[in-house]
């Protein structure tokens, strides 16, 4: 479903990402792991036609998201690291209007928002304005959204961030009923290894722009020789925290925040 | 076709729902129509020229709507800041389209805006001739359209509100003054004459109160021309500058 070959992304001197390769079977739930300013966001903006890569080749769905766009962009969700919902709009519009966007008909829309939204608990609140909403009730806004086009393949970029234990357990469940429902392919980055652990069939490292390691759960342990996940991903990417400078975009998440009502 | 008209509704939905930035937005126009408008009518009439209200109010109106549709070219920002940008940049549409339904929507918004201070201009003694209306409704939807888009073009190279102050005093406010919307553009020295022949709301200005009260300084024929033609270029890079947005 996802094929990458000798994936390279440079900006001027530094090389965000680095020659790497890596596929993902259709409906497996694959990982994408890796500490910060590793590559993970990068390589995600460029499956997902928002960035064109240096060198290498993408193919999503057997498609190059760099000449088929459009054609891309209808086969994937995504659900951005930071919140991409139009907060004065209610649950129910932000979900008509994507599905209008993605040229899904009226009636199939109605359909699917309605499974959607009970799927993810928010039926209920389906009139209220999104600004209205807790951070979990946005990120499960988000998954129902990214999934109304019936996506072939749905991109979670950190879905969990800043969420409690219950709301990460309860969100990863529906996730894993939707995959299994619609054998819709997940392609996913936490920073929560025992989630990865738990949902994704495979796994891949990222450091420093290459991939370290690849494979199940299992076999990352045992090529560390290491109990957990957590372990085995600290004994590949090393222990040392990651300078990361903040850029616009961080910027002006830390402004979004100024504005927002304190909760 | 479809997703231009989602991205219009909703505009209109933002607009209808934020009844403060509505308010807000009325207040101005109301303070020069009394401040300048009752202050400066005796004088206005010394001088020879009339009705000072009735000369401002097209002015008043041409106003609303260059601030209310150079805001919501900017409000791009906002989508911007609060992430609704991303959603409709990986939307599998033309990015073009997403931009004409965008702009078409802050343009109606700014008519509507732009109607509520014409009324508003009738009770404060404006009289205009109504045979008229569908020519002014004309010159009031190029110049929306017109100052949405190039507020559109503006905010897609825009990161962030920095900058909005700098185009508010350095872009927003001269087409505002130098436009002829305040006072009359025969007679003003030449330095002056050049400015606002090269200001678009000038011709807009021009354009409405040719058809509300019968004044013209270019010309109706050469104000529709000008402002057809600027709407369009301003389209184009908008549409341009909106299509390279990166993230």
């Amino acid at each position: 479903m996802i094929k990458v070959e000798n994936l390279v992304k440079t900006y001027g001197e530094t090389q965000a990402v680095n020659d790497i390769s890596f596929h993902v079977k259709k409906g497996e739930i694959f990982a994408f792991l890796g500490p910060n300013g590793a590559g993970k966001t990068t390589t995600i903006k460029m499956l997902t036609t928002l960035l064109r890569p240096t060198s290498g080749s993408v193919f999503i769905d057997g498609l190059d998201p760099a000449t088929h766009q459009n054609e891309v962009r209808q086969r994937f969700g995504i659900v951005f690291q930071d919140p991409s919902l139009d907060d004065e709009l209610t649950a129910w519009e932000n979900m008509d209007l994507h599905g209008a966007l993605y040229g899904v008909t009226r009636k199939l829309r109605g359909e699917r928002t309605e499974m959607l939204l009970r799927l993810f608990e928010l039926w209920d609140r389906r009139n209220d304005q999104v600004k209205k909403f807790s951070g979990g009730m946005r990120r499960r806004l988000e998954i129902a959204r990214g999934l109304l086009h019936t996506p072939k393949i749905i991109f979670l970029d950190e879905p969990t961030l800043g969420l409690d234990p219950q709301t990460r357990n309860q969100l990863w469940t529906q996730v894993k009923t939707l995959n299994e429902q619609e054998q819709v392919t997940v392609f996913l980055t936490t920073h929560y290894m025992e989630e990865a652990d738990r949902v994704a069939q495979r796994i891949a490292i990222i450091d420093h722009g290459r991939i370290v390691a690849q494979g199940t759960s299992a076999e990352l342990k045992r090529q560390t020789d290491t109990e957990t996940l957590e372990q085995a991903f600290l004994a590949l990417t090393g222990s040392s925290i990651r300078a990361e400078g903040a850029d616009s975009a961080d910027a002006m998440r830390n402004m979004a925040k100024m504005w927002r009502k304190p909760r | 076709m479809n997703t231009i008209y989602v991205l219009w509704l909703r505009q209109l939905k933002r607009y209808s729902r934020s009844r403060a930035r509505i308010i807000a937005s009325l207040g101005q126009p109301l303070l020069y129509l009394l401040g300048l408008g009752f202050g400066f009518s005796h004088v206005f009439e010394k001088a020879g020229q009339g009705n000072y209200i009735q000369f401002l109010s097209p002015g008043m109106v041409a106003m609303t709507i260059l601030f209310t549709s150079i805001f919501s070219g900017i409000e791009l920002i906002f989508d911007r800041q609060f992430g609704f940008l991303k959603e409709m940049l990986v939307a599998p549409v033309p990015r073009l389209l997403i931009m004409i339904g965008r702009t078409l929507g802050g343009a109606t918004v700014a008519m509507i805006q732009g109607l509520i201070v014409a009324v508003i201009c009738l009770f404060a003694g404006f009289r205009p001739s109504f045979a008229s209306i569908p020519a002014a409704l004309v010159f009031m939807l190029l110049m929306a359209i017109l100052f949405t888009a190039l507020g559109t073009a503006i905010a897609s190279v825009l990161s962030d509100f920095q900058g909005f102050q700098m185009i508010m005093n350095f872009l927003v406010m001269p087409i505002f003054f130098l436009s002829g919307a305040l006072f009359p553009l025969n007679n003003v020295p030449v330095p002056m004459a050049v400015l606002a022949a090269i200001d678009p709301l000038s011709y807009g200005v021009d354009g409405l109160r040719t058809a509300l009260i019968g004044t013209s300084h270019f010309g109706m024929s050469l104000d529709f021309l000008v402002l057809v033609v600027l709407s369009a270029v301003f389209l184009v890079i908008g549409g341009r500058l909106f299509s390279r947005i990166q993230l």
